[in-house]
């Protein structure tokens, strides 16, 4: 024992290693290894008749996912939806994070966030099977709601969709930007207010910009976990198909392919990212 | 600097990582001759891979159990893994360990060619003699000759329509095809490949000019007019189903009111008061007639060879049927079913009912109906056209 610690005390390097170790066989294998697996599978053929993965290079998976325009469009679907949901869930999240950070007296914080939460101790399916009886066309509680309006249930589609995956994914935006607005220090918006700002004005101002990264950091979940969704695009996208659908169709029988279907939600990642770190918000998170 | 650090040995890792996987190769071996036989009392134990409801051991229902007395007759293990898909099970029929399959045309020609199963001498399996004549040596079990199995029980996928809501009831396909349908948007369809075959079907009689007589055996002119019914049908779709659970419930809240299904799932809506109708209309239906196979490398043969005779015999057959909601395989089973009208309503005994049932089968290059002078769309093509369309 005391010889261990005299060896990790006097060789720094063994001690990082020891240290390191563990969370960069996560980040190695687990992560970057199954993306890296991801990737070489989708050069691979199938044998089209057994549906077994031939080990051959091939480059005709990404030239049927780039070709047919049906993947194109799916893939502008998936993030046009996965960015509905984002302002959606920004705009929603907001004021609750702002009256629970800034209004709310401090006691009943605690109770006001565990009431954002709650929805996440619930199950996934249970949530969303509830929101697919509440969507039903003719028959649900939406359509009962709105029908004295003259207007009906939009029924399961697109709109549902991004209904269901916006109450899904709305806790994942309060809480950063709650945390982002609790550290907000009083003096900024009373010096604000001193120099003549509407409330309006300060917020629009001083307090969004400040809370921006905390924003950032929301919309990055909700933005992946958006792209990556077909659980809830099954259950209510009625004939809707997003990215993760077509994985799931076509693993089993088309694994390769299914697999260069998969890189597409990780580019678009990439990509946000990337956008996201030249605004510097990634900086402050 | 020390990022860079980092970085390096990831990338060491992952470069590892792609070495193993790389590695790793499974090696098909050609199929080999039937087992001589004669069946042993060799104790041992079977893996059995079957769809839900095929091989119950009393761990779903405690009243349900055909496989604990198979153990305690003949002393062999049992342990049962269950599949949701075709697709699925081919995956796990290839990746080993497996000594039995109970698999749908569309998986079995997969798996024979595939050389996953051994051929099956039939006369070790004495219960096969009472097989319907109708599902024996068919092109989905038998080949060259050689027979990959022993039938289980088959289905009709019928046009089922919520009684109040479609008058007068239909007696054709056309209500789910049609753009002028009366039902449009409140319709369904099986969301799988294979009901290509199914718009197949309605094309056999609504276009005859294009000379479909199988409708797994589509060449390019053939499959691209099944391709446009079906684009024809999407507007009119509601939802296209494959989780039975879902169904059943969007039947109940009226969001769906017709299209393809099966006669279990007609019977779950009817089970307090008859809401639906099940039909097979004049166009005649797609369907599936399951068989029991046997892994080319099982180490339990003799078990093996009991467990399919058991799960055939009349007795276990009737229990089996009866339970998935299926027509038996075994002709002596109709008499031992729990409801005596079991036969009548899944229509085993009528020859006439299943002429026109175009079971599942795996599409290959090779058109299925003879034809050598073009080629067909294999079930790969047919995968890739699927996905394209519900996602155009």
């Amino acid at each position: 024992m005391t010889n261990t610690r005299r060896y990790f005390h006097s060789h720094v390097k063994a001690r990082i290693a020891a240290l390191l170790s563990l969370p960069i066989a996560w980040l190695g294998v687990l992560y970057i290894g199954s993306l890296a697996a991801l990737f070489i599978t989708s050069i691979w053929k199938i044998d089209t008749f057994t549906s077994k993965v031939v080990r051959e290079f091939t480059l005709s998976n990404f030239i049927d996912v780039l070709t047919d325009k049906a993947y194109f469009n799916v893939t502008m679907r998936t993030v046009g939806v996965a960015i509905a949901v984002t302002i959606i869930c920004a705009v929603l999240a907001i004021p609750m994070a702002f009256f629970i950070a800034r209004v709310a007296k401090p006691k009943s914080r605690p109770v006001l966030i565990a009431l954002v939460i709650t929805p996440l101790w619930a199950s996934y399916l249970v949530k969303i099977y509830a929101w697919r009886t509440m969507m039903a066309p003719d028959s649900g509680f939406l359509n009962w709601l709105i029908s004295p309006l003259g207007l009906s249930s939009p029924g399961f589609g697109m709109v549902a969709v991004i209904i269901g995956l916006s109450y899904l994914w709305l806790p994942y935006m309060v809480l950063p930007i709650y945390a982002g607005m609790e550290k907000l220090p009083d003096s900024i918006i009373d010096a604000s207010a001193d120099l003549g700002a509407k409330p309006g004005r300060t917020f629009l101002k001083v307090i969004l910009p400040i809370t921006w990264p905390a924003i950032i950091a929301g919309s990055l979940f909700t933005f992946s976990l958006s792209l990556g969704d077909y659980i809830t695009v099954q259950i209510l996208g009625g004939t809707f198909q997003m990215l993760g659908n077509v994985v799931y169709q076509n693993f089993a029988l088309n694994l390769p392919f299914a697999a260069a279907v998969a890189l597409i939600p990780v580019i678009v990642m990439f990509i946000y990212l990337g956008s996201v770190r030249k605004t510097g918000a990634l900086d402050n998170l | 600097m020390k990022i860079t650090r980092v970085r390096k040995s990831v990338i060491a890792i992952a470069a590892g990582a792609l070495l193993l996987s790389g590695c790793s190769s499974s090696d098909s071996e050609s199929a080999g001759g039937a087992y001589a036989g004669p069946v042993k009392d060799t104790p041992g134990t079977i893996n059995v891979l079957a769809w839900p409801g095929y091989a119950e051991d009393g761990s779903t229902d405690p009243n349900v159990d055909w496989v604990t007395p198979f153990e305690k007759e003949t002393g062999c293990t049992v342990n049962v893994k269950t599949y949701g898909t075709s697709d699925e099970a081919v995956q796990l029929m290839q990746s080993g360990g497996y000594d039995v399959v109970s698999a749908s045309g569309d998986a079995s020609l997969r798996l024979i060619f595939g050389g996953d199963l051994q051929p099956v001498n039939l006369d070790l399996i004495p219960n096969y003699a009472d097989v319907f004549d109708n599902l024996k040596d068919r092109p989905w079990n038998t080949i060259d000759g050689a027979n990959y199995g022993v039938p289980h029980g088959r289905g009709a996928n019928v046009l089922q329509y919520t009684i109040d809501k479609v008058k007068p009831a239909p007696d054709s396909w056309s209500v789910v095809w049609e753009p002028n349908s009366p039902l449009k948007g409140k319709i369904t369809a099986y969301d799988s490949a294979i009901y290509i075959a199914d718009a197949a079907v309605y094309l056999m009689s609504t276009k005859p000019e294009l000379g479909i007589t199988d409708p797994y055996a589509l060449d390019q002119t053939q499959f691209d007019a099944a391709m446009a019914l079906l684009k024809q049908q999407k507007p009119l779709v509601a939802e296209y189903w494959a989780d039975y659970t879902k169904y059943v419930a969007a039947v109940q809240a009226g969001s769906i009111v017709a299209g393809t299904s099966w006669q279990v799932i007609a019977n779950v809506l009817n089970g307090e008061k008859a809401t639906v109708g099940a039909v097979k209309p004049k166009e005649g239906a797609t369907g599936w007639s399951d068989t029991w196979m046997i892994s080319k490398n099982t180490e339990s043969i003799d078990c093996a060879y009991k467990w399919l005779n058991w799960i055939i015999s009349p007795a276990t057959n009737a229990q089996a049927a009866e339970y998935f909601g299926e027509a038996p395989a075994n002709s002596k089973a109709c008499a031992l079913t729990a409801s005596k009208t079991h036969c009548e309503s899944y229509h085993a005994e009528e020859t006439d009912y299943w002429s026109n049932v175009y079971y599942w089968k795996t599409p290959t290059e090779e058109c299925l109906d003879g034809r050598t002078d073009v080629k067909c769309i294999p079930y790969a093509e047919w995968v890739k056209a699927w996905s394209s369309f519900r996602n155009s």
